[in-house]
């Protein structure tokens, strides 16, 4: 039930915000930062209820399946495990910064801001909590429409057109992933006369080659765009950089994380054979993403567009890390997804903090203000650290980790993506150098941060600190879940695939629900596909 | 006519009934709000009349008629949504100038002739019921005839309606010339023992088509359909993207699966093209539009093509999904249309994409039903629209028909574009500040707002909770023994 909970909180909270902003203007805000603490507070609960210890004998934490339209098969399963149970914490953390930073920044319709933030909130929630498909799907969509509002209504100046485009690609590649669901729902339905959108029995189909290959790449179609990997990146730089701060942390620190979890969860267990077939090519991808994005990043005046596109360089190690099939790299790419959250929405919020001030993204006009606002300084120094992959902070483990497990599966790919790095040097130093240090275009007043930004500044540096120095309990908590989604690739069990299901859920999962009502098969089984 | 049948006929007679009673209290007393109260209760009655009947399996009042469960829910559909609408125009019509007794008259004659297509099973019967909506509908189109764009529209609408009906009557007279009956059981009869179909039945049923497609508006016999959306008066407009294309695909269902019509690979290919060139050209002719009534023209021709796919899938499921998307889309367009007419004027209906800038900060509650419309239309969760296009997508990949679902996936994005056109205009900055309230009469203001309210709430209940529904649907279906054996 407390996972129900974790989004019913935030849907009412948003419900509530908006209509509250009738009452008291600033009303909206305090429900929204309420909202986001409760489930951040619940979120912790989970975690610290349950030592790592006891995370070894299944994966899943808490579970919950209510039928939701029995002659479909569709299921409300909600289920936490290590992974999602990080991504949850993730979420919220930033979600409250992404209130917090709204507070002065968001003037005119604050109420329906506030609904919008929590409502992608809580499909963020729902996507990684979720284990059915069809519900996937459902809360994959529900996230679009909030950030497409953030978007097209509190965005920057060219905002209509970066908010179609993130829409429409996003919505595309989604209804590619529609069709593979539906794809495998027959299949599976048709093999075994139960149609279901579990995706604890839809792990268990067998599929021919070409079916595989061809439904696995309907669900690569979404979370390639949503990673983004780099021909299907194009939507990311202007929506990153015309939303509003706020959108633009949620943007690169929640959504696009939903991309590599879909990889994580889904792609990997459900197709083996496929994934290890495209392995090389989504690794060259990712090399390509890792160099191509760091390039222009170095090319970029626009501050948010310059870090709209190191995003477009990290994800590339997410890709690489994924196809790598073994626990070191996906241990890296878990700690990726946190720490470039973290770092990432960080300098988003370093480029808000200045848009304020200066009402400029131009880093050509910035300059010198490491003497004017020093605690800025400090704090953006920090982040385009982390960003290059300093030791000690969060972003060097993971790429450290994720290197390693792609050393073991291609060599020369890594070594490609090592030179990315010295890339992320480059032009991370590059951000340093212009804003802070170069002597300055022309005379302007800068305030430094005031108690509020620092208030939301001091909680980010702590956390990449924390998880530079002491990442024990994040590795920890994620393993049992990544083991589960490679148990398909364990040596044996690799050829045996295609031709014989493999149980990949361990025992305790397996508890089958009778209760559900299969339309389909209680009738006759009429529904066979021809 | 045993007394038996009258009590099967209940719903028709209801309707019938009406019509003659608002004739004569027309004659005695022109009153607007009581002739509205008039039409308003005998939607519900007749409505009501439904549950009477419920648990039929099949009454065939031979051999023009047959009420089943299939009829019933279709009747149900077209009922609730002639009450709703009647509701609309209420509140529509109390602003205009002209006499607006008589279009409760045709309003529910025209209901009357789409219920009849729906229990008919007999070409005599199946050409009553659509001249009677037709002949209704010339009249209401241009039923606002000081506006500029109505007698184009009503003329547009008489002309090409009488010519696809020759069509039909003449695709009739060739399927009566090559299998000697006119009811479709003695049709299917006669086709179940050809291999294949004759050359003359063949010409018969594609000139029947050619009049179905008219009614429903698919490529390429759509071109009426923005001129007759735009010049029409929005709740008329609303009766014609729903009550009568529902009525028509009822028949259609009905028709094709008594005959067993997707056994043959020519009509099934003849279906494929029109799906396919409806989404296309409806997707793609609406992203030129400025006009919303255009707009929302062309994208209901490119929803009747959706609604194609899953009827090709010629199944239960098939059969189920356009069921499901039918409600789905009535809910819907009655809902567009509905916020077109809340907020139109006197002298012309809020139709350029202008009269919607800053709606959101103008009216926010008009602003939110209307974007929730929209979002319904482009098949975004928490509507009843993406359920029902994933029932048709659905249909499709259970039938693998991978042509026809790639079609529809490319043509909901192309479609996006459009919906969200409307929906930026509406959440730009406003140069101006909040309308103040409009003082309205509370039964004017019962009867828009309250339509609205009614269908938001329907359009997120069926999005986020289809069970109802999709079990209503299947057990209605299960009723139905030639949709049964499929």
């Amino acid at each position: 039930m407390i996972l129900v909970w974790l989004i019913v909180i935030l849907m009412v909270g948003g419900l509530l915000a908006w209509l509250s902003k009738k009452w008291h203007p600033v009303l909206p805000r305090w429900i929204a930062l309420f909202a986001v603490l409760a489930d951040l507070g619940l979120a912790l609960y989970l975690w610290l209820r349950t030592p790592a210890a006891t995370l070894g004998a299944s994966p899943w934490l808490v579970r919950l399946e209510v039928p939701w339209i029995p002659q479909w098969g569709v299921n409300f399963i909600l289920a936490l495990d290590g992974l999602s149970l990080l991504m949850l914490l993730l979420s919220f953390f930033l979600g409250t910064l992404a209130v917090l930073i709204s507070w002065r920044e968001i003037r005119t319709k604050s109420g329906f801001f506030h609904f919008n933030l929590l409502w992608v909130l809580a499909g963020i929630t729902g996507v990684f909590l979720t284990m059915d498909l069809f519900l996937f799907y459902f809360f994959w969509e529900v996230m679009l429409i909030p950030m497409y509002f953030l978007i097209g209504v509190w965005g920057h100046a060219n905002r209509n057109y970066a908010a179609y485009k993130f829409f429409i690609f996003t919505q595309a590649s989604g209804l590619l992933m529609l069709l593979a669901i539906l794809g495998l729902y027959f299949i599976h339905g048709s093999q075994t006369g139960i149609y279901t959108f579990n995706y604890f029995e839809l792990l268990d189909t067998a599929l021919a080659p070409v079916a595989a290959r061809l439904l696995m790449f309907g669900f690569l179609a979404a979370f390639l765009v949503k990673l983004p990997v780099v021909p299907f990146h194009s939507w990311l730089p202007d929506a990153h950089s015309e939303a509003p701060t706020a959108g633009s942390v949620i943007l690169a620190g929640l959504l696009l994380k939903t991309g590599a979890y879909g990889l994580l969860r889904f792609v990997l267990p459900l197709f083996p054979t496929a994934a290890v077939e495209f392995a090389p090519w989504a690794m060259l991808l990712g090399v390509i993403g890792i160099i191509y994005g760091a390039i222009l990043a170095f090319s970029q005046t626009d501050l948010k567009r310059l870090v709209a596109y190191t995003s477009v360089s990290h994800m590339g190690f997410i890709i690489l890390g994924v196809f790598a099939f073994n626990e070191w790299a996906l241990q890296g790419i878990v700690m990726q997804m946190i720490a470039h959250g973290l770092s990432t929405g960080a300098l988003f919020i370093i480029a808000g903090f200045l848009y304020e001030r200066l009402h400029t993204r131009d880093i050509q006009l910035m300059g010198g203000f490491w003497s004017k606002a020093p605690k800025m300084g400090v704090i953006a120094l920090i982040f385009v650290m982390a960003s290059l992959g300093l030791p000690g902070l969060g972003n060097f483990i993971a790429e450290f980790l994720t290197l390693v497990g792609s050393w073991q599966a291609n060599n020369w790919l890594t070594v490609f993506a090592t030179i990315g790095l010295v890339m992320a040097t480059v032009y991370s130093l590059r951000i340093m150098q212009k804003v802070f240090f170069e002597p300055a275009p022309m005379e302007q007043a800068l305030p430094d941060l005031t108690s509020r930004e620092m208030l939301i500044a001091t909680p980010m540096v702590l956390m990449i600190l924390w998880l530079g120095l002491y990442p024990q309990p994040v590795l920890d908590t994620a393993r049992p879940s990544i083991k589960q989604q490679l148990q398909a690739y364990q040596p044996a069990s690799l050829e045996e695939k295609s031709l014989v299901a493999v149980p990949i859920a361990p025992p305790a999962v397996q508890v089958q629900l009778g209760d559900t009502v299969h339309f389909y098969k209680t009738r006759g089984g009429t529904h066979e596909p021809k | 006519m045993s007394q038996n049948d009258f009590l099967h006929l209940m719903p028709l007679l209801i309707l019938t009934f009406a019509a003659l009673l608002i004739m004569l209290v027309i004659a005695a007393w022109r009153n607007h709000k009581l002739i509205y109260v008039i039409t308003a209760v005998s939607f519900v009655a007749a409505f009501l009349s439904l549950f009477e009947l419920r648990g039929v399996v099949s009454y065939a009042i031979e051999p023009l008629l047959v009420i089943d469960g299939f009829a019933l829910f279709y009747i149900g559909l077209i009922l609730a949504t002639a009450l709703l609408i009647s509701m609309l125009s209420y509140a529509y019509f109390e602003q205009q100038k002209e006499q607006k007794e008589e279009y409760y008259i045709l309003l529910t004659l025209a209901t009357l002739g789409a219920c009849v297509l729906v229990v008919s099973t007999h070409f005599a019967s199946l050409f009553l019921g659509l001249e009677v909506l037709s002949v209704s509908l010339y009249a209401l189109v241009s039923y606002l005839r000081v506006r500029e764009r109505s007698d184009e529209a009503g003329i547009k609408y008489l002309i090409l309606a009488a010519f696809s009906s020759a069509f039909l009557l003449f695709g009739m007279a060739l399927v009566y010339f090559s299998t000697g009956t006119m009811t479709f059981a003695g049709i299917a009869t006669a086709m179940a023992t050809l291999p294949e179909l004759p050359l003359l039945l063949l010409t018969g049923f594609g000139m029947m088509i050619i009049g179905i497609g008219f009614k429903l508006s698919v490529v390429p016999f759509h071109m009426w359909t923005p001129d007759v959306y735009e010049g029409a008066p929005a709740p008329v407009t609303a009766f014609v993207a729903t009550v009568s294309k529902g009525g028509v695909l009822g028949l259609l269902i009905r028709f094709f699966m008594e005959v067993e019509g997707f056994r043959y690979p020519t009509l099934m290919l003849i279906f494929t093209i029109v799906a396919i060139a409806s989404m296309f050209a409806g997707n793609l002719l609406a992203l030129m539009q400025q006009n919303v009534k255009r707009i929302l023209a062309y994208s209901s021709i490119s929803h009747l093509g959706y609604l194609l796919v899953a009827f090709l899938a010629g199944n239960r499921i098939g059969m189920e999904a356009v069921t499901f998307y039918l409600v789905a889309y009535f809910i819907t367009t009655v809902g567009a249309f509905g916020t077109v007419a809340l907020l139109s004027g006197e002298a012309r209906d809020a139709e350029q994409l202008e009269d919607y800038r800053g709606l959101l900060w103008r009216r926010p509650w008009t602003a939110t039903v209307f974007t929730a419309m929209l979002l319904s239309l482009a098949g975004i969760p928490l509507t009843a629209g993406f359920v029902g296009k994933f029932y048709v997508l659905a249909a499709g990949v259970n039938t693998q028909q991978w042509l026809l679902v790639v079609m529809l996936v490319l043509n909901s994005v192309i479609g996006l574009y459009y919906y969200i056109k409307i929906i930026a205009v509406m959440y730009q900055q406003p140069d101006t500040e909040r309308e103040p309230q409009q003082r309205q009469r509370p039964s004017v203001y019962v009867a828009s707002v309250g339509t609205l309210a009614v269908l938001a709430i329907l359009l997120v209940l069926v999005g986020v909770y289809p069970t109802a529904l999709v079990q209503l649907i299947q057990d209605m279906l299960y009723n139905m023994p030639a949709v049964v054996a499929r």
